[in-house]
């Protein structure tokens, strides 16, 4: 465990850039250190490697000073990640990752080997091997700095700010890259991010700094929606942190329906007995179970489903595995106002209304209820 | 074309001995010059306060006329190729010096934070990471300095036959044939011309991890003054 104890970082200006902060970052989890620009972030990331030496106060590592340890043996066991990537421009893409390795005495083929396994681990085609940074696309050159700071299997992972410099689609693939290769190998990560979203995403503990170094509330990222600290989080937590929470409960708890679902080659009298005023739409699906289409029911009534004037469904929620917050976000873009759930295999599982979610919302929160990361 | 090759026997030398006597008293100060200043950029990389005033200096040095040094030097090494050596070694610090700051300089920070990251010492980051990196804009530094040095190289006749290629120039005059001061001037502009071309090969074959566009763009900018109008410039002292 690292344990940041009332550690203050005064630079030579005068700028107080950490004030008395303390933190005990559990092992085998990714911590996250979240906050505005110019808040403390990675003057603390920094202390922990001893790249910026503490002004006053401790930090340990599993119960030792590591002020007291050698200092490039010390960096050699946690691995640094950066805004973009920080790259050896000279090097290949196999020896920037054997780097770690060779400066721990590896040989140069144990080394590389170890590095084209990383290549793998990390999602890179083992083809860039032997390519320039400069020939990689940003995205990439990010996962070469991840599987850099992963070659010598440090316990401990720094991240300053990792995914920060590349475009959206891109960072969201990184960060299900990260949460995945997180799940394989248990490492103790410090993330720091300016990105809130990210740090829910990604955090099972949320660290969030104000200004001038100060912590501000340190709770996992559904405690922190459900129960900011102060305004100051609140605000940083954004307009729609109520939304947001509902990432963190199952979709399993919704009640679905079928009674509004006919078939393609459904009869003209089970179409007329489907409708009722409460579900005045019919789902139609095709012969496969999957969705086609909403349909009013005034249009089936001739016995035949015109499969051109069916309305969208939008985008369905998988039962169970998406969110409720996935749920919710289907039933206010469905035309019907009603949700599609779909199972594992894509075919209908039953529709859910948007009042039904709401109801599932409303005891969610009343029972405190949380599930562990819901994905969407 | 006759005769070209055939010089005058008071040179005590061939034509190819005069190359080679021409490329050693050329080149031998470049390789001096930076291995003093690949020193004197680090210190001024890491003192930034040092790098004004060490660029005063070493301008200045450019400044002072060879003949002033050797009127100097004569005491000390006497009529010889060190005397011709010595301030050709230290007019190769003005170019030199700036280009291996600029090309240290040219390092990204983040570069150098993953390397303290991953717990280099400051030597292994100096001769792994910042020297290599910095190579590009050495080497167009050393292309300037070995042109203007191939130039220079002919004062040397001041001090009796010490200027290879040179000395032709004043045997032009006292044997009247001016065929050897063509040869003279020929056979230094085909001696830079390929020693440039050397250079700009060694860059390709080393560098192959340099963008190809940023590559020309790059060396363009680091040589700031041009090698021929360093030459030309020279040819007027
Ligand atoms: N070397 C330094 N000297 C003086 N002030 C610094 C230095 N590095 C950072 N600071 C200041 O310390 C504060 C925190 O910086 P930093 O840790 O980089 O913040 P963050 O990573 O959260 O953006 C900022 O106000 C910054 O200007
Ligand atoms: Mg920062």
């Amino acid at each position: 465990m690292i344990r940041i104890d009332s550690v203050t970082k005064r630079y030579p200006d005068g700028t107080v850039a950490v004030d008395r902060l303390s933190l005990e970052i559990p092992d085998r989890s990714i911590t996250v250190l979240v906050g505005p620009s110019g808040c403390g972030k990675t003057t603390t990331l920094r202390m922990i490697n001893r790249m910026i030496e503490p002004s006053e106060g401790t930090i340990t590592l599993d119960g030792v000073d590591i002020g007291k340890q050698p200092v490039n043996s010390l960096r050699r066991s946690m691995g640094y990640v950066i805004q973009n990537a920080g790259l050896f421009q000279h090097r290949t893409i196999v020896d920037n990752i054997a780097t770690v390795p060779r400066l721990l005495g590896w040989s140069k083929d144990r080394s590389r080997a170890r590095a084209r396994e990383l290549m793998e681990r990390v999602g890179l085609d083992a083809s860039l091997a032997k390519r320039y940074p400069y020939q990689l696309s940003g995205g990439q050159q990010q996962r070469v700095g991840v599987a850099r700071a992963l070659a010598a299997d440090p316990p401990v992972l720094l991240m300053d700010e990792p995914f920060s410099a590349v475009d959206p689609i891109v960072r969201k693939g990184l960060q299900e890259e990260l949460l995945r290769i997180q799940e394989e190998l248990g490492k103790t990560i410090v993330f720091v991010t300016h990105d809130i979203d990210e740090a829910i995403r990604l955090g099972t503990m949320v660290a969030v700094l104000r200004t001038g170094g100060r912590l501000a509330q340190f709770a996992p990222p559904a405690e922190l929606l459900s129960s900011p600290a102060d305004t100051f989080v609140e605000d940083f937590l954004g307009t729609d942190r109520g939304i947001r929470r509902l990432s963190f409960f199952t979709s399993e708890t919704l009640e679905l329906t079928k009674s509004p679902i006919v078939s393609v080659d459904s009869s003209a009298e089970e179409i007329a007995s489907r409708a009722t005023p409460e579900a005045p739409y019919l789902l139609v699906t095709g012969l496969d179970g999957k969705p086609l289409g909403w349909s009013d029911p005034g249009d089936l009534a001739a016995g035949e489903i015109a499969a051109d004037r069916l309305l969208p469904y939008g985008r369905p929620f998988e039962y169970g595995k998406d969110s409720l917050r996935a749920a919710l976000d289907c039933a206010v873009l469905s035309p019907t106002g009603w949700a599609v759930a779909v199972d594992g295999t894509g075919r209908v599982a039953g529709v859910v209304s948007q009042q039904t979610i709401g109801e599932a919302i409303r005891s969610a929160h009343a029972s405190g209820q949380r599930d562990e990361k819901v994905a969407g | 074309m006759n005769g070209f090759f055939h010089l005058p026997s008071d040179l005590q030398n061939t034509w190819l001995g005069l190359v080679g006597l021409h490329l050693r008293e050329a080149l031998l100060p470049v390789l001096a010059g930076l291995v003093v200043a690949l020193p004197m950029a680090q210190l001024c990389v890491r003192f930034r306060w040092l790098y004004p005033p060490v660029l005063g200096v070493t301008t200045v040095l450019y400044a002072i006329p060879s003949l002033a040094f050797f009127v100097v030097l004569i005491d000390y090494t006497g009529l010889s190729e060190t005397t011709v050596m010595i301030p050709l070694a230290v007019y190769t610090l003005v170019v030199l010096v700036p280009a291996i700051v600029d090309g240290i300089r040219s390092v990204p920070q983040e570069t150098l934070d993953a390397a303290d990251a991953m717990g280099f010492g400051p030597l292994r980051r100096y001769v792994q990471v910042q020297l290599p990196i910095a190579v590009p804009a050495i080497l167009a530094g050393l292309r300037v300095a070995t042109v203007s040095s191939l130039s220079l190289v002919s004062v040397g006749t001041l001090i009796g036959n010490q200027g290879g290629l040179g000395n032709l120039l004043t045997d032009a005059m006292f044997y009247h044939r001016p065929m050897l001061a063509v040869n003279s001037v020929v056979t230094t502009a085909v001696l830079a011309i390929l020693l440039d071309a050397a250079l700009v090969l060694v860059r390709i074959l080393l560098m192959p991890w340099m963008p190809r566009a940023t590559r020309a763009k790059r060396t363009r900018a680091d040589a700031r003054p041009e090698p021929s109008a360093i030459a030309l410039e020279d040819a007027a002292r």
